[in-house]
């Protein structure tokens, strides 16, 4: 029986504004089911989004919502769930607004360790403002403000995340479909700051100016550059040239931010 | 029992009327001059099962009060000058999205990093039109600690009242002096919470404007879930580019404010001696005391003079200064800035009398000598 969608989705909220050949359908998708799958309560859970093209996710979705400023994404986020940590809180949004004008919330998010899950979706490329290039837009690569080719490197958002001290960090793409929820749910139960990279496709913006000729060649670019972490193992670092590692990338326990604060404010009562 | 009395900071005090308040949920940064308010917060809100959080940036702070009042917090910020032109984007974001949240800006010198140290009231037009769009806005300006205590209650009550972002503007000049505090017993003042939803969850729209200019507010993680967003919205919280919606949401948003009604209920202001005044010296914060030497002094050389302060700044005490304005011969505005109230207050009684300007914007405040000779100048 077909997976149904619509239990999670608002009524009369539909159709989305994505591009045809967009992957952020495919990654709420994912969303959905990986929520489903941990049970989550419509009621205690939030969905925080900035602005941009994938920040659009959480007003489809039958949850409380709050989609904000560009770039604030995890900083309303922290306060939401600071607030009442027994929620579920999910942040959702670009590369452009998560990395580059929200980078600060997102490292801090990340060093805190406050239990959320941050969906990533990182298509290189600031969509919704019609093709400029992001902090991920890798180096030589067309946008509508680079018109001699990128000059700038680009960010390694997993390696950031992990950098920072998000305690769950994981990558997939938009092509690898069924990972993507499997990646969510380990990071919905997860506890303290998961962050899931998904590298995405936007065949309006960045396919056209990148000689991808169409959506199916932007989706085979993502199927090639995936190596599984397991499979990296085994290869030498000429064949993983060009390459980029998905799936579990970084796991470890580390105390959890509103369950520390907890405990200060037990001390304090208890004094 | 006797009354708890204390000697405390105007930046202390400012803490002590959030906690009176109800508040219970705090995001800041450290600025010069108001960190002190943090650094109560930061020692008291755990004691009452509060939180406290130190965000890695203004913009981050701001965002955290937001999104903690949508959970159903009553949230504070503190800042000053630099950390508030951060801030304008969430601000704006609180008004349009109708978050009750109140922001402290102790003012001090600027543009920029200016004069950290130094006190200043250049803000106080940035606290009417510091974020982009049209947009109401309300701003209180105490000149006491005792004050600063009552009206960081006040914008507690009108944050949650009329669900917006409410500033509590007071120079370095009063967070930093101490003063007697008289700690009112708890309901001696006024403590308003926002109207929560009375419909079933199913029928809850978050802008509901049956219910009047200022709809119910549910919090995130109740019986109610709900959208929200920075850009225009209908009434179900859902983004709207209907003209007719458009143009209804933002008339509703400032006449909530600026209504009649809203008005008489928002506006405070002190009068000294203004009954039969020839002269009335427009004086707010820590400048409205010198002012009132000033006053009492010409009133011995025998100058009718009296004081109007504006306890809230914004939305503008626009019908009383009219009258005042047909009273007087002469009204002389006394301000920290270069000028800036001067213009609201030129904007109202236009004609009616002459209007005298002091200022001062070198660190130090103005004095009663300044005010007086700026007086006798105008008559």
């Amino acid at each position: 029986m077909a997976y149904d969608y619509e239990k999670s989705i608002r009524p009369g909220k539909l159709p989305h504004i994505w591009c045809p050949g967009c992957g952020h359908g495919i990654v709420m998708k994912g969303l959905i089911r990986a929520m489903d799958t941990c049970g989550l309560e419509k009621n205690n859970t939030a969905i925080v989004s900035g602005i941009g093209c994938a920040s659009r996710m959480p007003g489809y979705l039958d949850f409380n919502t709050l989609h904000t400023a560009h770039g604030r994404a995890a900083a309303f986020a922290t306060g939401v769930k600071m607030a009442k940590p027994e929620m579920t809180v999910i942040c959702c949004g670009g590369d452009g607004d998560g990395a580059a004008i929200g980078g600060n919330h997102f490292i801090h998010a990340c060093r805190r360790n406050i239990d959320m899950t941050y969906v990533l979706l990182n298509n290189y490329i600031y969509g919704m403002t019609g093709g400029q290039f992001s902090s991920s837009t890798p180096p030589g690569h067309l946008a509508s403000t680079t018109p001699y080719g990128n000059p700038d490197p680009a960010f390694d958002l997993a390696k950031l995340a992990i950098g920072a001290g998000a305690t769950f960090v994981a990558r997939t793409t938009a092509f690898h479909a069924t990972q993507i929820d499997k990646l969510i749910v380990e990071g919905i139960k997860h506890k303290g700051m998961a962050v899931i990279e998904i590298l995405d496709d936007c065949p309006t913006t960045y396919g056209r100016r990148n000689k991808f000729r169409s959506v199916v060649d932007m989706m085979k670019r993502l199927k090639d550059i995936a190596v599984p972490v397991t499979a990296a193992a085994k290869m030498t670092p000429e064949q993983l040239e060009g390459k980029t590692l998905t799936g579990v990338l970084h796991k470890e326990d580390r105390p959890e931010y509103c369950e520390n604060y907890a405990k200060i404010i037990a001390r304090v009562q208890g004094a | 029992m006797a009354k708890k009395i204390a000697l405390l900071q105007g930046n202390e005090a400012c803490a002590h009327g959030a906690l009176y308040a109800g508040c219970n949920f705090f995001g800041g940064y450290p600025i010069t001059p108001s960190t002190e308010v943090a650094e109560v917060m930061s020692g008291e809100l755990p004691k009452v099962g509060g939180k406290f959080i130190q965000m890695e940036d203004e913009i981050g702070a701001m965002a955290s009060i937001i999104g903690a009042s949508l959970a159903g917090s009553k949230a504070l910020t503190a800042t000053s000058g630099p950390g508030v032109s951060l801030k304008q984007e969430l601000i704006g974001y609180a008004c349009i999205a109708e978050v009750p949240c109140v922001i402290i800006n102790v003012m001090r010198g600027g543009p920029s990093t200016g004069m950290p140290t130094g006190p200043g009231q250049s803000d106080v037009m940035q606290a009417r039109w510091g974020t982009h769009g049209d947009h109401a806005a309300i701003a209180l300006c105490p000149s006491s600690c005792q004050e600063i205590f009552s009206e960081t209650v006040r914008a507690f009550n009108l944050a949650e009242k009329y669900r917006m972002p409410v500033q509590v503007l007071f120079d370095e000049i009063v967070g930093h002096m101490r003063e007697r505090i008289v700690f009112p017993e708890p309901g001696e003042l006024e403590v308003i919470d926002r109207t929560a939803p009375s419909v079933p969850p199913e029928q809850y729209k978050p802008f509901d404007t049956s219910f009047g200019d200022v709809p119910p507010l549910a919090a995130f993680g109740s019986d109610y879930r709900f959208h929200v967003t920075g850009l225009n919205k209908a009434e179900d919280g859902f983004p709207t580019t209907k003209a007719e919606l458009v143009d209804a949401e933002e008339r509703r948003q400032i006449r909530k404010v600026e209504g009649a009604e809203a008005r008489a209920d928002i506006e405070l202001n002190e009068e000294y001696m203004t009954e039969d005044a020839e002269v009335v010296i427009f004086a707010y914060g820590s400048t409205a005391r010198s002012a009132r030497y000033a006053v009492n002094e010409l009133r011995e050389q025998g100058i009718k003079a009296g004081l109007f302060r504006p306890i809230t700044l914004w939305p503008f005490p626009e019908k009383r200064v009219a009258e005042l304005g047909e009273q007087v011969k002469a009204m002389v505005v006394a301000e920290m800035n270069l000028g800036q109230m001067v213009f609201e207050v030129e904007r109202i009684v236009k004609n009616t009398c002459k209007l005298g300007l002091v200022t001062r914007v070198d660190g130090d405040p103005l004095t009663p000598t300044q005010i007086i000779d700026q007086v006798k100048e105008v008559l």
